[in-house]
């Protein structure tokens, strides 16, 4: 028997909508345990982003300091990254405090400006991971191989890019059904 | 008269007068546009409907070149399908398209475009610019986020309500759409409040008061309705 795909997937600056249609894979979720061995995924308790990553499924925009340490580690140690969900291909949601301004503007205007009792910007050095300037999609900053629309990716579309990838083969990301975004 | 011209190597004949798009349209061709709007007049600004004329050198947008005896016309090639798919990244890229969070998610043309291109992502820095949503209008709203100024609604003001409220402000990626002299769409006196605005708009910037997320259909079919009404008296479409 050949050796398992090394599958990552990992929750940086998203609502975990993506990880919940994931899990809309229902009774396929056992034929891709067939075949994957889940190195790193928000649903599975390690701590550290392994070496020699076959695929990595990243929801979520780069939005702190967190995000941006570990997208350059998943991209040095995976051999493909995915932009999974809006927020990891386009910035989405989580990108529309862009506008507003930089962190200290957001953290205010959330903070500050709309609280009324003991307003403050919460801060904890190595515990709360400072905003970066921008949220930004994941291939803005790390070079990215295969991207999933979608807010979130309707299981199917999970599946058919997955199935495709476990036959060894390049996903078709053509028409309404693969590349809707919302 | 009748003119005869070969698009996508088919040989097709269209009336003398009619615009390619028209042309390819009557016999099945697919040209794709966001600035057209049956029943209004075309500007060519989208720049989607761009097409190859053998013989020229310059790619002329389908909906405002006339058809002539003997064009040799392609649609769909390799170079137009790469430039298609560049000025709909452009598009996302310029203003704050957030599908997800749109009112007229699921039933917006520029969301349609992007996959009618193959859009799996957009290779520019997004601009974030910082726009307003006017909600000065007591049954309308203006979010001028998700506006990719095609001009259709300042036109359907314009060329069917006949009230010309609305315009564009400024030059290049700055423009705006504006109501009147400038002022909040709820101030604008010339604005009868008919909707045709709201109806013409291809995405979620102009929509009803109360829409919420993929709720706002527009109906921009209506728009050639009224013409043909008004003009050649079809009441049936």
């Amino acid at each position: 028997m050949s050796e398992k795909i090394r599958f990552a997937s990992v929750w940086l600056g998203g609502c975990s909508g993506c990880h919940m249609s994931f899990l809309d894979l229902d009774e396929w979720l056992f034929d891709l345990a067939q075949a994957v061995e889940v190195v790193y995924s928000p649903v599975a308790d390690i701590k550290a982003f392994p070496e020699n990553v076959d695929v990595t499924l990243v929801e979520g925009a780069i939005a702190n300091q967190d995000h941006l340490e570990l997208i350059h580690t998943i991209r040095k140690n995976s051999k493909l990254v995915v932009s999974f969900g809006d927020c990891a291909v386009t910035g989405n949601v989580t990108a529309m405090r862009n506008p507003l301004g930089e962190a200290d503007v957001v953290l205010s205007r959330a903070y500050q400006d709309a609280q009324f009792l003991n307003p403050q910007i919460p801060h904890d050095d190595g515990i709360v991971p400072p905003l970066t300037a921008q949220a930004l999609p994941v291939h803005a900053v790390v070079p990215v191989d295969l991207y999933i629309p979608g807010c979130p990716p309707p299981a199917k579309r999970i599946r058919g890019v997955l199935q495709a990838l476990l036959e060894g083969q390049s996903p078709e990301m053509i028409g309404r059904e693969m590349l809707k975004f919302g | 008269m009748a003119r005869t011209l070969t698009i996508n190597d088919q040989e097709i004949s269209a009336a003398e007068g009619q615009t390619l798009l028209e042309a390819a349209r009557d016999a099945g061709i697919y040209i794709p546009t966001l600035c057209h709007l049956d029943g209004l007049t075309d500007v060519g600004a989208c720049r989607l409907c761009l097409v190859e004329i053998v013989g020229s050198n310059k790619l002329m947008p389908a909906c405002t070149t006339r058809v002539q005896e003997g064009m040799v016309v392609y649609t769909d090639t390799p170079r137009l399908r790469a430039y298609r798919r560049q000025i709909v990244e452009l598009l996302f890229a310029e203003r704050n398209h957030v599908c997800a969070v749109c009112v007229a998610n699921g039933n917006c043309e520029l969301q349609n475009m992007g996959i009618v291109v193959g859009m799996d992502h957009v290779r520019y820095d997004y601009l974030f610019p910082k726009l307003g949503v006017d909600l000065s209008h007591e049954r309308f709203g203006m979010d001028h986020n998700r506006c990719i100024l095609c001009t259709r609604c300042v036109r359907a003001c314009d060329q069917i309500e006949g009230a010309h409220t609305l315009d564009v402000l400024g030059r290049g990626a700055h423009s705006m759409i504006v109501h009147d002299m400038n002022v909040p769409w709820g101030e604008a006196t010339t604005c009868t409040s008919c909707g045709k605005c709201v109806m013409a708009c291809p995405t979620g910037a102009l929509f009803k008061q109360g829409s919420t997320v993929a709720e706002m259909v527009h109906n921009a079919e209506k728009l050639a309705f009224l013409r043909a009404a008004r003009e050649r008296r079809v009441w049936n479409v």
